[in-house]
């Protein structure tokens, strides 16, 4: 049941990211439209599918590889709804639709077997430790998004030479906007999740921390986003500084969720 | 005579120098020179339209020499010679004058080709004239049509969208670098016409505040003047960066004068909040080396001119498009005009049988204000009915289509059989 709604939404996703990118070349309206209604159809299914799965597996689906990453995409998709509906950013859903389909892929690709929670893990703080934290990577990843295209766009306009960009682009305040919003919601979110997360270490295994790698990573990428934070808040850093620190603490995002998983081991781990 | 003219006579900035616009613009306002126009008796409707690039009136009438005598006498007469009218003012009948109306509401009339202004000071010139109600059936739709031309030329071609000059490139840029610019402040440093043409754009997408700072102050005062805005000298320059966003520059100094170094610690008090140089001047005022800070954009002469050309082929396209589009409403409201064609000659002499009626009935039975409510209003209803009787054959003459006579041959008679021509002159 869940596995047909994946494929669906899945399936729809790349609908509304094919829709998205030809809009993005052509600039014909309706098919922004048509984009940001199928996209939606394809949220409410993956909404759904994200429910079944917890029902059939009987606890919240976030801890294979192939739950996170498609809860990732599924809270990417909705930090973006979320800002979509507070200000319009221009093309940003082509962006936006092509990251979640990207990722909903790497799910696609990843086993889908129910991994059974080693006693340790079930307690309430799965739900509340992994879901916030992913949340936050959602808004910390529409950071990095914004950031990108400002990079972009400022690029053309500096150098004075016009390409596929600086039409179709929002404007350099607005991309900056969308980071400062990002970052202010996404950063206390991720610090959140890493008081939980230790929060119930200590209840799991004794310990508030255990320097193992996912912890460490994490650890390296608060400090990334803190200095982010602080330098904009304290020293007013903004555009294109902004941008390229959203980019890198992003890198370290994705770096802590699979390098670390796959590369080093520790307590995180998914495979059993 | 079948029908009204429709006549348009006016100035522009492409026939017209400066110096002679200011002249003739309508600087009072509307009221004055539309009541003016109301004293002319061959006119039917009118409407008029000043705006810093062009004045023109639009009227029917239906001695169309006569009428354009007296009304350029009466408008522009003052102001100039009237050998210098006949150089500057152009004329256009009917058909031309729809057509001439439609560019200029489509913006393709305009200066900047495309500004969006425009379309905004023709409702407003149509509001004061519907205003002392001297437009009428024929300028009513034909205004009315030229707004929904201009709307679907805008929504159908992009010429709108595109930087098609440097003033305009210029505002398209400070709106990718600042999104909204309501609520930004532009500065003016140093006072030529591009740096105003520049600066009205820039005020009329909302900028909150301009400054203007200029070598000899009382120039930059009265600069300031038009812009509601405040002057400052050339000394107080750097300090001034910390409160504006777009600084637009174009001083005769043959030196930089401001330099990177200059600009380096500004955006650290600004907080890095983007600024925005443009540089008109030549030479340059603006050491180039501003462009390499962070979140500082400088823009020269030639990076616009190179905006403009990259949009230009594109605009012309766009234009072409806009262009059909206009011959294709001219082509319906002429068709509509000729089907309207009787309609003059319908109101006149429903309302010369209408007078007569009134006439003979208040002859007989007292004055229509003496009479009580009820009974004027049998009365009243009585001549409508009688009115409507009378005039229903020639009505129907007029209307039929199946005619082997054509619409002006059957105007023409109906108005020879009613006398409609001598009795309006005679009688008012």
């Amino acid at each position: 049941m869940s596995f047909l709604l994946f494929q669906g939404s899945v399936a729809i996703y790349l609908l509304s990211a094919a829709a998205y990118l030809v809009f993005f070349l052509t600039q014909k309206n309706v098919l922004r439209r048509t984009g940001r209604a199928i996209f939606l159809v394809a949220f409410v299914l993956h909404t759904v599918n994200l429910v079944a799965r917890a029902v059939e597996t009987g606890h919240t689906p976030i801890t294979s590889h192939h739950e996170t990453v498609s809860f990732f995409a599924w809270s990417l998709g909705c930090c973006y709804l979320s800002f979509r509906w507070r200000s319009a950013v221009k093309n940003l859903g082509a962006f936006v639709s092509v990251l979640v389909l990207a990722l909903m892929l790497v799910a696609a690709f990843s086993s889908r077997d129910a991994i059974p929670l080693p006693p340790a893990l079930q307690s309430w703080w799965l739900p509340v430790h992994a879901s916030i934290t992913l949340l936050a990577d959602g808004f910390l990843a529409l950071a990095c998004i914004g950031g990108i295209m400002y990079l972009l766009q400022e690029r053309e306009i500096k150098k004075k030479r016009f390409g596929l960009f600086y039409s179709r682009l929002p404007s350099l305040e607005t991309l900056d906007k969308l980071n400062h919003h990002c970052l202010s919601v996404g950063f206390p979110l991720f610090t959140l999740g890493l008081i939980t997360g230790s929060l119930w270490a200590k209840q799991a295994w004794g310990a508030y921390w255990h320097w193992d790698p996912k912890e460490t990573w994490s650890l390296i990428t608060w400090f990334l986003y803190a200095a982010a934070v602080h330098q904009r808040f304290t020293v007013g850093w903004r555009g294109r500084r902004a941008a390229i620190l959203s980019i890198v603490a992003f890198l370290s995002v994705l770096f802590t969720l699979w390098g670390v998983s796959f590369l080093l081991k520790g307590v995180h781990t998914y495979v059993s | 005579m079948s029908r009204d003219a429709i006549v348009l006579l006016g100035v522009n900035h492409k026939t017209t120098p400066l110096a002679v616009r200011e002249k003739l613009a309508l600087s009072a306002g509307y009221e004055e020179p539309l009541r003016a126009l109301g004293q002319l008796e061959e006119l039917r409707e009118f409407y008029l339209l000043s705006t810093c690039n062009r004045v023109e009136v639009l009227f029917t009438c239906a001695d169309v020499e006569r009428a354009q005598s007296r009304v350029l006498d009466l408008l522009f007469g003052q102001a100039i010679t009237a050998e210098e009218l006949d150089r500057h003012v152009y004329r256009y009948v009917n058909n031309e004058a729809v057509e001439h109306l439609f560019l200029v509401a489509a913006s393709l009339d305009s200066m900047i080709v495309g500004e969006a202004q425009i379309l905004g000071q023709l409702k407003e010139a149509y509001r004061h004239a519907t205003k002392i109600g001297c437009s009428g059936f024929i300028l009513n739709k034909l205004l009315h049509k030229s707004f929904s031309v201009a709307k679907r030329v805008r929504t159908e071609t992009r010429i709108g969208a595109h930087a098609v000059s440097i003033s305009y490139a210029a505002v398209e840029l400070a709106r990718k670098i600042f999104g909204e610019l309501a609520g930004k402040k532009v500065m003016l440093v140093g006072a030529g016409e591009m740096a105003e043409l520049a600066a009205e754009h820039l005020v009329g997408q909302g900028v909150a505040e301009v400054v203007v700072a200029n070598r000899t102050l009382q120039r930059a005062v009265n600069l300031a003047r038009c812009y509601n805005g405040r002057a400052v000298s050339l000394e107080e320059l750097l300090d001034q960066l910390q409160r504006v966003d777009i600084i637009i520059s174009s001083t005769g100094s043959p030196d930089l004068i401001l330099h990177k170094e200059d600009i380096r610690p500004v955006m650290r008090e600004r907080r890095n909040r983007p600024l925005f140089f443009i540089d008109i001047a030549v030479p340059r005022d603006l050491d180039p080396g501003i462009n390499d800070l962070d979140n500082v954009y400088l823009y020269d002469i030639d990076d616009l001119h190179n905006v403009v050309e990259m949009n230009k082929s594109e605009r012309d396209k766009e234009a072409v498009r806009a262009q059909r589009i206009i011959a294709e409403e001219k082509l319906k409201f002429g068709k509509w005009l000729a089907n309207m064609e009787s309609t003059p000659t319908i109101v006149q002499l429903r309302a010369m049988v209408e007078q007569q009626v009134r006439f003979e009935v208040e002859k007989t039975m007292g004055r229509f204000e003496d009479m009580d409510g009820q009974a004027r209003q049998g009365v009243e209803k009585m001549v409508a009915a009688i009115t409507g009787k009378v005039v229903y054959p020639p009505l129907h003459y007029l209307k039929s289509d199946n005619h082997c006579v054509t619409l002006p041959e059957r105007i023409k008679t109906v108005r020879e059989l009613y006398q409609l021509d001598n009795s309006t002159d005679g009688q008012e």
